[in-house]
């Protein structure tokens, strides 16, 4: 991605420190009242025009979070979230019959261009669709017309909702069933907006798709969902990108992402998040709660997570795979960075179904300052899983002595065909490491760099080019002042 | 090229280095000796700028654009990148990063100082292929992570590289010799000559004077509790191998 313009316009918060995506957009917003009920949510499918049966789920996802408990059992603390004190909608106003990105707020536009994502046809990005999620709408996918051509469809999920509800309807919630956990009900009965993409059987696609999320309203969450299909023998590589304004309160964001691999389909999906993170002392940033989970249906199928964390203020997700095809694979790449006082509790679930499935899991942990780093994993090989393969590796590495690193592997294994590897380490960046390469003639921030890219080398390599130099970028801009 | 006077120096609060002289000039190498503890390697670590050690009197200058200029104020990198080497008696394990990669990021960081283009890996490739055949390097080598699971000979081959890389003016040669073995030895000891030019200069640290037989200083200092106590030709070398330091110390 091209370098992200800083603006004078951050938000009047002290102490954000580097987080350049911190300013805030004026727009003139739509915006539901506080608070949470069924006539909230009735407002929202109103809002979204959506057919009756999604107002259903809506409502019944809704019933079911209420009797349900927030969980607590995270190797972090946070303070009690107040859900009648949200806002659960908020939209940039908009003009009737929205059609061309013309129409889209100029602000909105604006906005987004200042990091880095042209919507504009004649600037758009080159190799990759965008669609752009500001707050709880989204305000405009690029590339459309090229991709229709394939029969290919990425849309906001509210319009494939109204134009494809036989999709919506089979394959919604199929993952990650409202019932999941207490943030997956909240975010079934309140989500809204994200992106949909399905693939038809044997088109690769083209282009990177991506969905670039924006939260700018004060006091409001974001519920996103994100579906993606890629029927038989379909490919397609999906990218994710985050940024909200700096801001002194905590802001939630629990999204849901499904991913769904028909016959010998190929889904990789790739996340650099950076989201705002809190300033020096923990105050303000995003509680990223995501229920993100792909199941490989079909035979030889495969579904790849590579994820860059580098943001919120807490990082709670375990991106998964359930391998049910004979032969499908599931692989997790993943580089959890935490500075300051942010925590993450992240890692992945992989569940061996099929015959002869197959699973890596490469983590790497880096914790800086006074940071909580914790890597959580579930390998289950279910008693049909014969010859079931898992490898995995997490490593972890500290910087400065006021940070800590947690790893807690769940291994299940109920075939006993079964191979399942499991390795970890913890290291530190030493300031002889620093000396060594500064003697050479690294400058210090080099010298970390280096060493860093090391350290992540195998997750990087995952990442398409763009998002691999971003990803690098983002880690070298956060340590920069936390080796001694 | 380097000037040491009067070098007060700590680490962790210990006073180590107390009251150093040292003058080297272009074309001379030189050999520091001394028994355990008495200061060798603070020595070379605080010429390098390590951040643990500090100078609490005297001064410590390099010949910079022609210039004896003190260097206290200089980071370790910015020392590097004026001219300045030193061969790590335990050099460090970078995981991850390939010895390729590393040695080519160094040889452009010093010479974008110097206003000299930087090498893509393939310029790089052909250039390290030259000097690694000079070390008797195998090519696979610097497919490795820097230093991990390295033999300690081909640690110490591969500070010797780096430095046939760098082309420094002044280097200091902490324990080359430590952990080798005499064809070992001998490898880097060729590598190490085949860079002496009448324009740089060396200071060689050892406890041996079997080193000696293959790097001919022209001046040897005996370095005793953080003070050059005597200084002489390479005879004093072979001298305090017969008769060990004690007649030195008294």
């Amino acid at each position: 991605m091209a370098d992200h313009p800083t603006k004078d316009e951050t938000a009047d918060v002290k102490g954000a420190g580097d987080y350049k995506y911190g300013f805030i957009t004026d727009v003139d917003a739509d915006t539901a009242p506080k608070g949470l009920n069924e006539g909230i949510i009735a407002f929202i499918s109103a809002k979204k025009n959506e057919p009756l049966f999604m107002l259903n789920r809506r409502l019944e996802a809704y019933r079911r979070w209420q009797v349900m408990k927030e969980p607590h059992w995270a190797n972090f603390q946070y303070a009690p979230i107040d859900y009648q004190d949200l806002c659960y909608y908020s939209a940039p106003k908009k003009k009737a019959g929205l059609s061309s990105m013309e129409e889209v707020d100029q602000e909105v536009v604006k906005t987004f261009e200042k990091l880095g994502i042209p919507l504009g046809e004649q600037k758009r990005l080159a190799g990759v669709a965008v669609d752009a999620v500001f707050d709880s709408v989204s305000v405009g996918t690029t590339h459309q017309k090229d991709l229709e051509k394939l029969g290919i469809i990425f849309c906001p999920i509210s319009e494939a909702v109204r134009s494809r509800p036989d999709l919506i309807e089979k394959y919604l919630g199929s993952v990650v069933p409202a019932g999941d956990n207490f943030f997956a009900a909240l975010n079934a009965a309140v989500f809204t907006d994200g992106s949909f993409c399905y693939i038809p059987p044997g088109v690769r696609c083209p282009v990177e798709l991506s969905t670039y999320f924006r939260i700018n309203a004060k006091g409001t969450g974001q519920f996103e969902r994100t579906l993606i299909i890629a029927d038989k023998g379909a490919y397609v590589s999906y990218l994710e990108g985050c940024t909200a304004p700096v801001r002194d309160e905590n802001q939630l964001h629990a999204a849901v992402v499904e991913l769904i691999a028909l016959d010998d389909a190929e889904i990789k999906y790739s996340t650099v998040q950076n989201w705002y993170a809190g300033d020096k002392n923990g105050k303000g940033g995003i509680y990223n709660f995501v229920t993100k989970r792909g199941k490989c249906l079909g035979v030889r199928s495969k579904i790849a997570w590579t994820q860059v964390e580098a943001g919120s203020a807490i990082t709670w997700k375990y991106p998964g795979c359930i391998l049910m095809g004979d032969d499908s694979v599931g692989e997790f790449y993943s580089v959890a960075l935490t500075n300051n006082r942010m925590d993450a509790d992240t890692g992945t679930k992989m569940i061996h179904i099929g015959k002869n499935t197959r699973s890596t899991i490469i983590a790497k942990g880096i914790s800086s300052d006074q940071a909580h780093n914790s890597y959580r994993g579930l390998v289950k090989i279910m008693p049909g899983a014969t010859h079931a393969r898992n490898f995995s590796q997490c490593d972890s590495m500290l910087v400065g002595n006021n940070c800590s690193a947690n790893t807690f592997p769940d291994i299940q294994v109920q075939n006993n065909t079964a191979t399942v590897e499991h390795e970890a380490t913890t290291s530190r960046i030493s300031a002889e490491q620093i000396f060594y390469l500064q003697s050479r003639g690294l400058n210090k921030e080099e010298a970390v760099a280096l060493v860093i890219n090391g350290f992540c080398k195998e997750v990087f390599r995952t990442l398409p080019l763009e998002f691999a130099v971003e990803a690098v970028r983002l880690l070298e801009m956060k340590l920069e002042n936390s080796v001694g | 090229m380097l000037k040491i006077k009067d070098l007060y120096a700590s680490v962790n609060g210990n006073q180590i280095l107390k009251g150093l002289n040292l003058e080297v000039n272009a074309g001379e190498v030189h050999a520091v000796m001394g028994p355990n503890g008495s200061g060798k390697s603070t020595f070379s670590k605080v010429i390098a700028g390590h951040p643990q050690y500090s100078i609490d009197s005297g001064c410590v200058e390099l010949e910079i654009n022609g210039q004896m200029t003190d260097i206290k104020g200089m980071t370790p990198d910015e020392r590097a990148r004026e001219g300045f080497f030193l061969a790590f008696q335990y050099p460090v394990e970078i995981p991850g990063v390939p010895t390729s990669e590393f040695l080519r990021a160094a040889y452009n960081a010093v010479g974008r100082h110097h206003g000299i283009e930087a090498l893509d890996p393939i310029d790089f490739d052909a250039f390290i292929r030259t000097r690694m055949k000079v070390l008797q390097m195998d090519n696979k080598y610097i497919d490795r992570a820097v230093n991990v699971d390295f033999s300690g000979g081909e640690k110490k081959r591969n500070e010797i590289l780096q430095m046939a890389v760098l082309n420094p003016r002044m280097a200091i040669l902490d324990e080359t010799d430590s952990g080798l073995d005499v064809d070992s030895m001998k490898i880097v000891a060729h590598g190490v000559n085949s860079l002496r030019t009448r324009h740089n200069a060396m200071v060689v640290i050892t406890h041996y004077q079997r080193l000696l037989d293959y790097i001919k200083p022209d001046i040897v200092h005996i370095l005793y509790n953080g003070r050059i106590i005597k200084t002489g030709g390479p005879g004093l070398a072979l001298e305090v191998e017969n008769k060990g330091y004690d007649w030195l110390i008294k």
